[in-house]
């Protein structure tokens, strides 16, 4: 025990005099391996940063994952069933299964009065987890809250274009929009979506108010789709569950369809992996560059020790003890070197300019990933004990006589 | 007491037409605790070879070596570096001093190696073997700083920190001027004898040699006894390394 202890200080201590005694040598080799850890902590650093960029903008599109999709209709008539009998049936299955995200989307033709004169619209109707379901980004105001259920005028968000339209008023003047349907009706706008180009005037309102200021006719076959966002890890279990209750509360002659319909399911298990391949691809090539200039160094240095060596096991440095020592000089400089390089690397990906290009518009902008730093200092370890094997080898096949006589 | 015994030892290499070269023929050496013995021997009359086998840094080709009674071929290769370690101690021709470290780290160096108290008290131990050297004053002095004289003092209390019952001088006095050398020679007797360590000095100075207690000639891989007297009549040219 002993042995071990002061053996292990020992080798620390003779890998940390060596490299205190060449520092300049050590300073020029490990440049490299400091670059290479900053470049594989960045990639991953940023990586991440994109990746998240990317899975947000795929649920926008397409929903978080698991994204379930719910739709019925009459295997004979082909017709959909009655709104309540299908409102019915869906909340019974999100009280069954205890599913805390659902909403309910549909999209209908609308007309609204400008200043400019009366504009069509698209108008979609949602309940108030659609904007978290989707991630929605709001540019100006808010989404909606429950509140919003119990406006008497119906509260709105509409998209840019629409906006535009109304003379791009200041949301705290609580501006409102004339909308045309069964008579006219008042909302207010508590909401802009952010600009998209080439789009049509829209406007995004709750479920329940679009059903009170709409025609019972107007409402007629116009069923809504039915959205259910749940733990991916389930969602295979789930979906038929869903499908045979939905099918049992609405009655024979009925099919639901239940689908995935985030991104996730209509691009395979990880649809990030190229991505990931590439920037971990890179980062390798990078790392792996950075090593063979410390092996070249490392090997050069060696040759020129190898009478210090063998004066070392002259006074009874083991062959082990040698390896050990050579071996923990290589990887107590590429540490110090990957806390150089990781350091940098957070620099680097945390600076404010960085994280505003890299993530444009990603709303859940993530912390520096500790495993970017995790994986920057694993593999500065990991190449000063690659890089050290090899001068180790050298170091303990010296003949000690004739190194000393070297 | 035997420390160290060489029974018929001989040492061969195989060269590259697949004959033998028998660098040492048969060496009988017993070395005794207090002992002091000199070595001299002409430029590749096997003294290196002997070195290494005294030092137990290899192994005989025949015969065998036994320090403290027991036989070195049973020995780990690690037991073998840790003996060595513990109860040898090397000075060299060149100083071999350790560059970029001062004379206290030089000194410290061989107790990384060691356990115990003689690991963790390294600096107080070193400290102390320097100023018995009389170089108190010169602890934080690198290799370059140092006179030839006060390098070999250094090098010589660097084989002797770790407290070893035998110690290999090889050429000690060889870049040495004759009264530094001698006086180096004279430290080095001193404290040997003190520490009740043996002393084996290889060296092809006569007068070097003569201050040991018994002396041996190597020629050709042979090792013969010699009076003192005959090794103060080598002292001639030819014997010189």
């Amino acid at each position: 025990m002993n042995r071990w202890a002061s053996s292990i200080v020992g080798s620390v201590v003779e890998a940390w005099a060596e490299l205190r005694i060449h520092k300049t040598r050590v300073l020029l080799s490990l440049i490299g391996v400091a670059v290479a850890v900053t470049a594989i902590t960045v990639v991953v650093g940023v990586g991440a940063i994109a990746q998240q960029a990317i899975t947000e903008s795929n649920e926008r599109n397409g929903g978080r994952s698991a994204l379930l999709s719910i739709n019925a209709y009459n295997e004979q008539t082909g017709e959909t069933p009655q709104p309540d009998a299908l409102q019915g049936a869906f909340e019974t299955v999100l009280e069954r299964y205890s599913i805390d995200y659902a909403t309910r989307s549909l999209y209908a033709g609308g007309k609204a009065q400008f200043a400019s004169g009366v504009v069509d619209l698209q108008v979609q109707a949602v309940d108030v987890d659609f904007g978290t379901i989707h991630r929605l980004a709001i540019d100006q105001g808010e989404w909606f809250t429950d509140a919003d259920e119990h406006r008497l005028a119906p509260a709105v968000v509409i998209n840019t274009t629409t906006w535009k339209l109304l003379g791009s008023p200041d949301l705290s003047t609580h501006p409102v929009i004339e909308l045309l349907a069964d008579g006219s009706v008042t909302a207010v706008v508590v909401g802009v979506l952010p600009p998209k180009p080439y789009e049509m005037a829209s406007i995004t309102m709750l479920y329940s108010a679009w059903e009170r200021i709409t025609p019972d006719d107007a409402r007629a076959g116009n069923a809504p789709n039915y959205e259910l966002w749940v733990p991916p890890a389930i969602a295979d279990e789930l979906t038929p569950l869903v499908r045979r209750d939905m099918q049992g509360e609405l009655g024979e002659g009925f099919t639901a369809q239940v689908n995935r319909g985030d991104y996730a399911a209509s691009q395979g298990d990880d649809p990030l992996l190229p991505l990931k391949l590439l920037v971990g691809g890179v980062a390798g090539l990078v790392l792996f560059l950075g090593a063979l200039g410390l092996v070249n160094i490392s090997l050069v240095t060696v040759r020129q020790r190898i009478r210090e060596i063998g004066i070392r096991r002259s006074f009874g440095a083991t062959a082990g003890r040698v390896f050990f020592a050579v071996m923990m000089e290589s990887v107590v400089a590429t540490l110090a070197a990957g806390v150089v390089g990781v350091t940098l690397a957070i620099l680097i990906v945390q600076n404010p300019s960085v994280r505003e290009m890299v993530g444009q518009g990603v709303q859940d902008l993530p912390a520096f990933p500790i495993e970017a730093a995790l994986i920057g200092l694993a593999a500065s370890a990991g190449v000063g004990a690659l890089a050290g094997l090899l001068p180790a080898l050298v170091a303990v096949r010296v003949k000690v006589i004739d190194a000393i006589r070297y | 007491m035997s420390l160290l015994r060489l029974e018929g030892v001989t040492r061969s290499v195989e060269l590259a037409d697949a004959a033998s070269l028998h660098i040492l023929k048969g060496i009988d050496l017993e070395v005794s605790v207090g002992d002091h013995v000199s070595i001299v021997g002409r430029s590749g009359s096997g003294k290196s070879t002997l070195l290494n086998l005294l030092g137990l840094l290899d192994d005989p080709t025949t015969g065998a070596i036994y320090f403290d009674g027991e036989p070195v071929r049973q020995l780990r290769s690690g037991e073998r570096d840790r003996k060595r370690g513990s109860d040898i101690g090397f000075i060299f021709q060149q100083f071999n001093l350790l560059s970029g470290r001062t004379a206290l780290e030089n000194v410290m160096t061989p107790l990384l190696y060691a356990t115990g108290s003689q690991f963790w008290r390294r600096r107080q131990i070193a400290t102390e073997m320097l100023e018995r050297m009389g170089l108190g004053e010169r602890l934080t002095s690198m290799p370059e700083q140092l006179s030839g004289g006060e390098q070999q003092r250094v090098a010589i209390a660097r084989a002797l920190v770790r407290g070893p019952r035998l110690i290999l001088a090889d050429e000690p006095t060889g870049a040495l001027d004759i009264e530094t050398g001698a006086s180096v020679m004279a430290l080095l007797d001193e404290v040997a004898e003190q520490s009740q360590a043996a002393l084996i000095t290889i060296t092809h100075d006569a007068n070097v040699a003569a201050i040991a207690r018994r002396h041996y000639r190597l020629d050709r891989g042979v090792l013969s006894p010699v009076d003192v007297t005959a090794v103060l009549a080598l002292a001639t040219p030819e014997v010189t390394l």
